[in-house]
């Protein structure tokens, strides 16, 4: 994240920090691609870390990360991709809402290595060439946000909520995005921006 | 131990049963229970890679196959089950998150820990579940969301899944895949109660998968109704499934299980048996939602869940009498 202008920067990097503590009990996991002279090792040894390419928004990221490591915290930690958001880390939040092959999944319950091959889309992969998506767009303007921090769960999840079909009344909105909550409780509004956005997505 | 080796039942289990592993699907409960220590794998197969023989929901016979590692979502936006059996629709939609409900899949599902709170807590080591014979920190603790039926003075922890109910509402079969073939049980015997052993939950051996639920017949005249302390996405306090065969008016066949309340998915027979060959009305209801909960025992905080389990039992009867279907 930038410093604000005008601060004195210390050079520490808290998610670096964290990023190097040691982990506690080590578990080897066999991932879905061919194993590598890497994999085969981390199951001698739990503790090295295992490489694993994510494909996100795109583009192809080669990691070496510990095999325990979730979807989120690739995402955040390693790729700095800062977007999705760590609400309550067990599934039970939706801020951390990312698609994978299209579908809505909560990143903090799905293991990277268990995504390798998959096509992950973040909040930071909506945009084209600085236009927003027509959700970011809804959200902006009804006012769908206050502390923005549920925000890009939110919008992750309404764009698949209108691909699934499940958009097409109010009750159904609340219903199928019931998954996401927000705690500003600016739910009136988030339904009303994923009314807005729906037709034109629809459309493709 | 690469997973491509995954591709063929038998060699799913070698490393299954090699390392005690734990299998991993959509990690909706292992992940959640791993950051929490509560389960502590040294190894983890992915055994998703079977969905492309796991995961076909078919016409069977007279019935339905699901394959195990089929999605939740996808299952309860299939159309025909919807129509001929939306007891399993209902029970799959009203679980859960969409998201969760994207990643997890029919075996995993059925699979799914309690929810108690003290299970889910390290901090507390008398947890007979977790720990056997140490104690249930539930039994003089907060126990609202707890069993009424199907407890023993070890564990009072309730099962918490939805489409269990419906498959053992249905009399469904379960098809289990291990290293020696594949072996079909009732799904009425996958779970066992706490008793004295709390640590033992399924019937499952070590290396063996679930890789199918069949259901025969159609069940168009089925319910699932579950009340909760929130509208949606919260487990159920306590919920219904029925299925009913109804002709010229007169109840042939009624299935009752019941969700939220038990330790183990709960077919309610005592309660069918009231239905059998009745014309229905609230008299009766009110008769077969008392005979459900006749055993059960509440503690200090849950003692409501029998009323409320009661209630649940014959509004959700008379939603399945009056559905179009």
């Amino acid at each position: 994240m930038p410093d604000k202008p005008g601060s004195r920067s210390s050079g520490f990097d808290r998610r670096a920090f964290m990023a190097g503590a040691a982990g506690s009990a080590l578990i080897p996991i066999t991932a879905r691609a061919a194993s590598e002279d890497a994999r085969a090792q981390a199951t001698q040894d739990p503790s090295l870390p295992v490489e694993v390419t994510l494909r996100v928004n795109g583009k192809d990221k080669r990691l070496s990360i510990d095999a325990r490591t979730t979807v989120l915290d690739a995402l955040r930690e390693h790729l700095k991709l800062t977007g999705s958001k760590k609400g309550c880390d067990h599934g039970q939040c939706g801020a951390c809402t990312v698609l994978i092959d299209d579908r809505r999944v909560v990143s903090c319950l799905t293991l990277a290595l268990a995504a390798e091959g998959q096509e992950i889309t973040t909040i930071e992969g909506l945009a084209t060439d600085d236009r927003l998506h027509p959700m970011q767009q809804a959200f902006i303007d009804n006012d769908a946000f206050q502390c923005g921090y549920c925000t890009p769960g939110q919008i992750m999840s309404a764009i698949a909520c209108v691909k699934e079909g499940h958009a097409g009344s109010e009750a159904d909105i609340r219903e199928y995005m019931s998954g996401n909550i927000c705690r500003c409780a600016a739910y009136p509004n988030i339904v009303a921006a994923v009314k807005q956005a729906a037709p034109e997505i629809m459309k493709g | 131990m690469a997973v491509q080796a995954l591709g063929t039942a038998a060699a799913a289990n070698d490393p299954l049963t090699k390392a005690a592993a734990q299998p991993l699907a959509g990690g909706t409960t292992l992940i959640d229970l791993m950051k929490l220590d509560v389960m502590r794998p040294t190894t983890i197969v992915d055994i998703t890679p079977l969905a492309h023989a796991w995961s076909a929901i078919a016409p069977s016979g007279d019935g339905l196959r699901l394959g195990a590692l089929a999605k939740m979502s996808d299952v309860a936006a299939h159309t025909e089950i919807q129509r001929f059996y939306p007891v399993i629709a209902d029970s799959l939609k009203l679980a859960a998150s969409a998201q969760l409900r994207n990643m997890a899949t029919l075996g995993g599902n059925v699979m799914q820990r309690t929810r108690c709170n003290y299970f889910r807590d390290v901090s507390y080591e008398n947890c007979n579940k977790r720990n056997p014979g140490s104690g249930c920190a539930a039994m003089d603790g907060v126990n609202r969301i707890h069993a009424v039926l199907g407890t023993s003075d070890q564990c009072i922890a309730t099962y918490p899944g939805d489409f269990a109910q419906a498959l053992i509402a249905l009399d469904a079969m379960v098809e289990i895949t291990g290293k020696a073939g594949t072996r079909s049980m009732p799904f009425a015997q996958l779970h066992k109660a706490p008793g004295s052993t709390p640590d033992i939950e399924t019937a499952l051996q070590p290396g063996e998968l679930i890789s199918a639920f069949s259901i025969s017949g159609r069940w168009p005249r089925s319910v699932y109704l579950k009340a909760r302390d929130r509208q949606s996405y919260e487990f159920a306090l306590s919920s219904a499934a029925i299925a009913l065969d109804v002709q010229d008016g007169a109840i042939r066949d009624a299935r009752v299980a019941l969700g939220g309340v038990a330790t183990v998915p709960w077919r309610a027979r005592e309660a069918e048996a009231l239905l059998k060959g009745q014309r229905f009305d609230e008299a009766l209801a009110q008769r077969v939602a008392d005979a459900a909960f006749a055993d059960a025992r509440g503690r200090r905080y849950n003692s409501f869940k029998i009323a409320l389990g009661k209630r649940v039992v014959a509004r959700a009867l008379q939603q399945a009498v009056t559905m179009e279907i």
